[in-house]
């Protein structure tokens, strides 16, 4: 690198023309394509004059439905780039043997691995859980919206400013080449001095600040604005499992961020927590950053467990079986998932005593996720099971989740851990678990609550072909891990010497493309289902003759959700309205109290990214000044007082004399 | 149907054990990590008793009360059975109150800081050899053995006379990997500035894989080392071939040695200089670096106050260690400071050097120095370091 | 099991309201539920102090550096600070907008004491080439202390935008409500600051 001027490093830090890496092929590539590909999506929106609507209607819009959607369209946007990092490591992997290195050097095969990790699971499942959370919760406890609107805004804002910055990395510099959790001394200053792990620790810092607030949000809104009747144990399961979740958000992420503020003062201003220098202590931050990491496995595999709930006694007709054990079961879960990090090193050497206490906490949070799969279970037992999309995924999840959890349930043996740890039997394991778990969980969601949010269903066939390509691409991506982990491959490598694995990888990057297939095959069906929207079309609010409150309302259901908010008298309150004659009401409306939107939470979201451009490349001036701005900004915001209005009863009268007409016209 | 090909898919998982027949892990040749396989596949088993008719009953059900099927009884009220949630609990508890003895018992029988007993292939008659003692560095990226009893040491290849234990002391020159051995035992990390022990014995003779476990960086696919099982008498070959090479491991050889290199060649070195795993366990193989030891001594009496406060480049470790690829990229960036002699630096290394002569525990043995890094590294260094 | 109705059977079961539901405002509740994560938060670096509080790196100690005297006129300061926020609630709920506002401004004035004080401490320290670079003792005191300084300081830029907001708009439900999360907020960090005087600086003089 060349000296730069007193003057140029003073007004762009380390970023230079050399941070952008035209040299290298792919990334051109990649970065043609998604200037293209975003050229188009502008040039295309520009032409319907629609620029209005979108910033109106959804960069401002504070309803938690919009919020929901957008946060799972992030999450879907993400799983694509995770993907590509997935397949791309497919592919490495299965031809690097012996002479052959492979395409990727392993400054690149680095960086891929760590950023797959990161996105998939901050970028991909956690806005996939909280976008299904902020969609369905205030629906199924029968409120307008969530108990802090702004804030909800500004949470999806600042979590798309994280993903933004990690998107930024791949064409401004470089990702962090650590591994998702970047423990130091390789983190640190010293070993990656690069912008690399600066834009992991901001990207994680940003919608992490986001993260936080939604969870603060969801308790407040699940605590304070359940429907009248409804008392805890006559809630939803899937708002259960939303509750226990956000209070391991709240919980958890703190420490996460307490973390990363050590792990950057230690890179900015050469401070020695986690340093071999000075008396700094590398293996604190192991040990924190998994007492945040292991409840984060519980925030993303509690909503699915949720999810899994409402869709069995939907689809088998019948009453979910063993309620108040399954309520148990996630609260016990909740506090054990705080008991169990040490599991994640049992081979740093803490000894037999303390390494045995953590095994077997482990193992005990097996028995409630293990009476959670009898409660499925029996659930469908005399039932009358429909096998409709989302059953489907129901049915594959409880026939690979199990293999998942007995893996894992192995790996909590210390024993068993000193000669799988970290190998590619881990690897399977906990993908085993997270896509069989997380993944079919947020695709059986989006099958069983799209009609309600977009009303009309998916296309069957196209959601069939996604099922079987998905499963049948999951076990054959991931069975060769297993069994690749037992003949002792570790993870993470990126050229191997034994020729005798490749076949194994070989199986596992056909898996890897089959799942592909079966992420087209999922965009294939919703591009076909807008298409044939009409045939497809749900007038009902109802179309699974389900059981919880989102179903009585119209699909999509109206900006209030509620002309009347619902009085609940049992677990399934839906049903027991259905049962007893419910008559849905069609005069005496009211004004509805609703929130207005604001520009606010995109603005301090796109400043808060702009901070963190900055501090990524030293930029001094510029973080100072957006800091500022910031701040500024979030006091300027305080002082505007009117924050909603009401809907006039008059309105209310026209969007439910219409809804009147619709039922009317089936 | 669905569910028909659904009830092949828990076979799955088995057809890749069964075709597996060189999965090292299952099937080693030492006895440490023979009785982890042996637990893997009882623990295994014992788990399959709950998870198997979990799997038939899930496909069962489906099958039996799918809609089609009117014949089935259908029963949308039935949600609670008293007698069947005492079964659905007890059941996994069951399991796992085995499970949970069975983790207990065998953590402590198979902990890595134990010393080996009695080894099994051994002749129950003969008096048990003694360990042969084995230090360990991690270092970017590859592996130095060094043998203290026989003060030889090498890079990149382990030997081991079958049947005699081996006990492991190891460490890292910078940042965490962790030394496996699928062959011969379960992995622990080797981290610097701290010790973690590994105690197993090799049954075969024979040529087997190493690596490191534990991502470190660029060159950590390439970290790999052989491990070789020998009769006593190769052993003893082989440990003459090393003293043959002529080598010597002196501080400045490893000093040269640690710096960043790929896939290096294997390396011998017939002499070692004196009590040099110490000292990298220490970090102060550069003898203007302080051992970690001394610090701790002189912290535990309470630091050396004011006079002490410039004393830093003496106690920084890493940045003269940056590893060379990243050297051009930030040479600009901080630390060109640090190297530099500081003002009034002088007197705190007297004052230090003092302090350190006064102190009782310079002398004592490494395990009692050691224990006091417990005293300042808690947690989990408490546990790594205090055997 | 799970069947149960409020109403008695026969009779036709409210299945709506007729009028607008009120929702009790959860405000205070998730800025409660703020203030817990933040106290992780400086659980967390207590705990990296408790680990690393010892780690002099050869360097000076807690005995070696700090000035009690200082630190106590400090706690004094914030202490009194809390007590003055006190009053001001007190005048609030007696709905004098006047005496709150003048009672805001001596709070703040303690807490800039406050910060002041602490930034003085600081300044000299690093002065002394004792900075949070020095060693893990140094850093971990510097972060957790620095941390308590910056929630103080950005207490004081929001107390100031109260007392602008109350001052325009008077004591409006809305800023009765935003004066009580400030109250929780600067109470609590009191609360920290005494474990932060107990745990660092008198535990550390015994050290």
């Amino acid at each position: 690198m060349q000296e730069r001027s007193d003057l140029m490093n003073l007004l762009f830090g380390r970023l230079s023309l050399a941070a952008i890496p035209y040299h290298e092929p792919i990334l051109l590539w990649t970065f043609i394509g998604t200037a293209l590909a975003g050229l188009g999506v502008f040039a295309w929106v520009t032409k319907l004059g629609k620029w209005g609507y979108i910033w109106r209607e959804w960069v401002c819009s504070i309803d938690h439905k919009r919020i929901g959607v957008m946060y799972i369209i992030l999450g879907l946007v993400m799983m694509l780039r995770g993907f590509a990092d997935a397949i791309m490591m497919r592919l490495q992997q299965a031809m690097a043997f012996g002479d052959n290195l492979g395409y990727l050097p392993p400054h690149h095969y680095d960086q891929i691995f760590t950023a797959h990790g990161v996105i998939m699971i901050f970028f991909v499942a956690m806005p996939l859980v909280t976008g299904l959370m902020n969609y369905v919760v205030p629906l199924q406890i029968g409120a307008r919206d969530v108990a802090f609107p702004f804030l909800n805004n500004f949470s999806y804002w600042m979590t798309v400013a994280g993903a933004m910055l990690v998107m930024l990395s791949l064409f401004v510099g470089e990702f962090a080449k650590t591994g998702w959790l970047a423990y130091p001394p390789l983190s640190g200053l010293d070993y990656s001095p690069d912008v690399g792990v600066d834009y992991y620790i901001w990207a994680l810092q940003i919608a992490g600040v986001g993260t936080l607030l939604s969870g603060v949000n969801l308790i407040v809104t699940i605590v304070k604005m359940r429907a009248p009747g409804m008392t805890l144990m006559k809630m939803p399961v899937f708002t259960w499992t939303a509750l226990c979740t956000n209070v391991l958000i709240v919980a958890a992420f703190p420490v996460l961020t307490a973390v990363l503020v050590l792990l950057s003062l230690d890179r900015y201003v050469d401070t020695n927590f986690f340093t071999n220098d000075l008396g700094g202590n590398p293996m604190m931050y192991v040990n924190l950053i998994w007492i945040w990491g292991h409840p984060e496995v519980y925030i993303l595999i509690l909503p699915v467990f949720g999810v899994f709930s409402e869709v069995v006694a939907t689809f088998s007709g019948k009453r979910l079986f063993g309620y108040t054990s399954m309520v148990y079961a996630t609260v016990v879960i909740t506090i054990l998932s705080y008991l169990v990090w040490l599991h994640h090193f049992f081979t740093m050497g803490s000894g037999a005593s303390v390494n045995s206490f953590f095994g077997i906490t482990t193992m005990i949070i097996s028995i409630p996720t293990g009476a959670k799969m009898f409660n499925w279970l029996f659930t469908m037992y005399r039932g009358r099971i429909r096998f409709e999309l989302p059953m489907l995924w129901t049915i594959g999840f409880m026939l690979t989740f199990v293999i998942g959890g007995m893996t894992g349930v192995l790996l909590a043996v210390p024993p068993a851990d000193f000669v799988l740890h970290n190998s590619l039997f881990l690897i399977a394991h906990f993908h085993n678990v997270i896509i069989g778990g997380v993944v079919f969980g947020v695709f059986a969601a989006i099958s069983y609550w799209f009609p309600k949010v977009a009303g009309f269903r998916l296309n069957e066939f196209w959601g069939k072909c996604s099922f079987w390509f998905w499963l049948v691409g999951f076990l054959l991506a991931f069975m060769p891990l297993y069994v690749l982990g037992l003949m002792g491959v570790t993870r993470r490598v990126s050229h191997f010497d034994d020729p005798s694995l490749q076949i194994w990888f070989v199986i596992a990057a056909i898996g890897a493309f089959l799942i592909l297939l079966g992420i087209l095959s999922f965009l294939i069906q919703l591009v076909v289902s807008i298409r044939d929207r009409e045939s497809l079309r749900d007038v009902s609010g109802d179309p699974w003759n389900a059981r919880t409150l989102e179903w009585s309302t119209s699909s999509p259901p109206p900006e209030y959700n509620f002309a009347f908010t619902p009085v609940v008298h049992d677990q399934d309150a839906w049903w027991d309205m259905k049962q007893r004659g419910y008559v849905r009401p069609q005069k005496g409306f009211i004004d509805i109290h609703m929130p207005s939107g604001t520009a606010a939470g995109f603005t301090l979201a796109s400043i808060s990214a702009v901070c963190g451009f900055a501090l990524i490349w030293h930029i001094w001036w510029l973080g100072a000044a957006a800091f500022f701005s910031l701040v500024l900004s979030a006091i300027i915001h305080t002082f505007n007082y009117k924050r909603d209005f009401y809907i006039k009863s008059e309105q209310v009268r026209r969007v439910e004399d219409a809804r009147t007409q619709q039922l009317a016209s089936v | 149907m669905p569910a028909r090909f659904l009830r092949f898919l828990p076979l799955l998982p088995l057809l890749g054990l069964l075709s597996g027949c060189d999965a090292i892990v299952l099937k080693p040749f030492g006895e440490i990590a023979q009785r982890q396989a042996n637990l893997v596949v009882v623990s295994t088993i014992l788990m399959l008793l709950i998870v198997l008719p979990v799997m038939a009953l899930t496909v069962i059900f489906a099958w039996r009360y799918r809609a089609s099927n009117t014949e089935a009884e259908y029963d949308p009220e039935w949600n609670h059975s008293t007698s069947l949630e005492l079964v659905i609990w007890s059941a996994p508890l069951l399991i796992i109150i085995a499970l949970g003895a069975i983790t207990w018992v065998t953590t402590h029988t198979l902990d890595p800081y134990r010393p080996l007993q009695q080894t099994v292939a051994a002749d129950a008659s003969k008096p048990q050899p003694a360990p042969l003692k084995v230090q360990v560095v991690a270092m970017d990226w590859k592996w130095l053995f060094i043998y203290p009893d026989y003060g030889i040491a090498t890079v990149n290849q382990l030997a081991a006379p079958v049947d005699r234990p081996i006990e492991f002391s190891i460490t890292a020159t910078s940042v965490m990997n962790s030394l496996y051995i699928p062959a011969l035992a379960g992995q622990i990390y080797a981290m610097p500035a701290m010790l973690t022990k590994l105690h197993a014995v090799i049954n075969t003779a024979g040529d087997y894989e190493g690596f490191s476990a534990n991502y470190s960086g660029a060159g950590f696919s390439d970290m790999r080392f052989r491990f070789l099982g020998m009769s006593e008498l190769d052993f003893d070959n082989w440990v003459k071939r090393a003293r043959n090479s002529g080598d010597e491991l002196s501080r400045e050889a490893y000093r040269a040695l640690e710096k960043p290199s790929r896939r290096d060649p294997v390396r011998y070195y017939a002499k070692v200089a004196p009590q040099l795993f110490d000292k990298v366990l220490n970090l102060c193989v550069d003898p203007n670096k302080m051992c970690m030891r001394d610090m701790m001594a002189i912290d535990a009496r309470g630091g050396l106050g004011l006079a002490g406060i410039h004393n830093v480049a003496r106690l920084r470790y890493d940045e003269e260690r940056r590893r060379d690829y990243v050297m051009s990229l930030c040479a600009s960036e901080r630390g060109q400071a640090a190297l530099a002699p500081l003002a009034g630096e002088g007197a705190g290394e007297k004052a230090a050097r003092s302090a350190v002569e006064a102190s009782p525990t310079r002398a004592q043995p490494q395990g009692e120095t050691l224990s006091f890094l417990t005293d300042t590294n808690t947690l989990a260094a408490a546990a790594t370091v205090t055997r | 099991m799970s069947h149960s109705t409020v109403t008695a059977p026969g009779a036709a079961p409210e299945f709506y309201l007729k009028h607008e539901h009120h929702v009790e405002n959860g405000t205070m509740l998730g800025f409660w539920l703020y203030l817990m994560s933040d106290c992780l938060v400086f659980a967390m670096l207590f705990a990296m102090y408790g680990v690393l509080g010892g780690s002099y790196a050869a360097g000076p100690s807690p005995k070696d550096l700090f000035e009690l005297d200082v630190v106590a006129v400090n706690t004094a300061m914030l202490l009194f600070s809390s007590i003055t926020y006190g009053f001001a609630m007190l005048e609030m709920a007696r709905g004098r907008k006047q005496a709150t506002l003048i009672w805001l401004a001596i709070t703040g004035l303690f807490g800039a004491a406050f910060v002041g004080l602490e930034l003085k401490e600081f300044a000299h320290l690093i002065h002394e080439g004792a900075g949070p670079q020095r060693s893990a003792f140094l850093s971990s005191f510097f972060t957790l202390v620095g941390t308590h300084g910056l929630h103080v300081s950005f207490g004081i830029i929001w107390l100031i935008t109260l007392m602008v907001q109350v001052g325009k708009h008077g004591l409006t439900a809305a800023n009765c409500r935003r004066l009580s999360c400030l109250s929780l907020f600067w109470h609590f960090l009191d609360v920290v600051w005494i474990g932060v005087f107990t745990y660092v600086y008198l535990m550390g003089m015994l050290r």
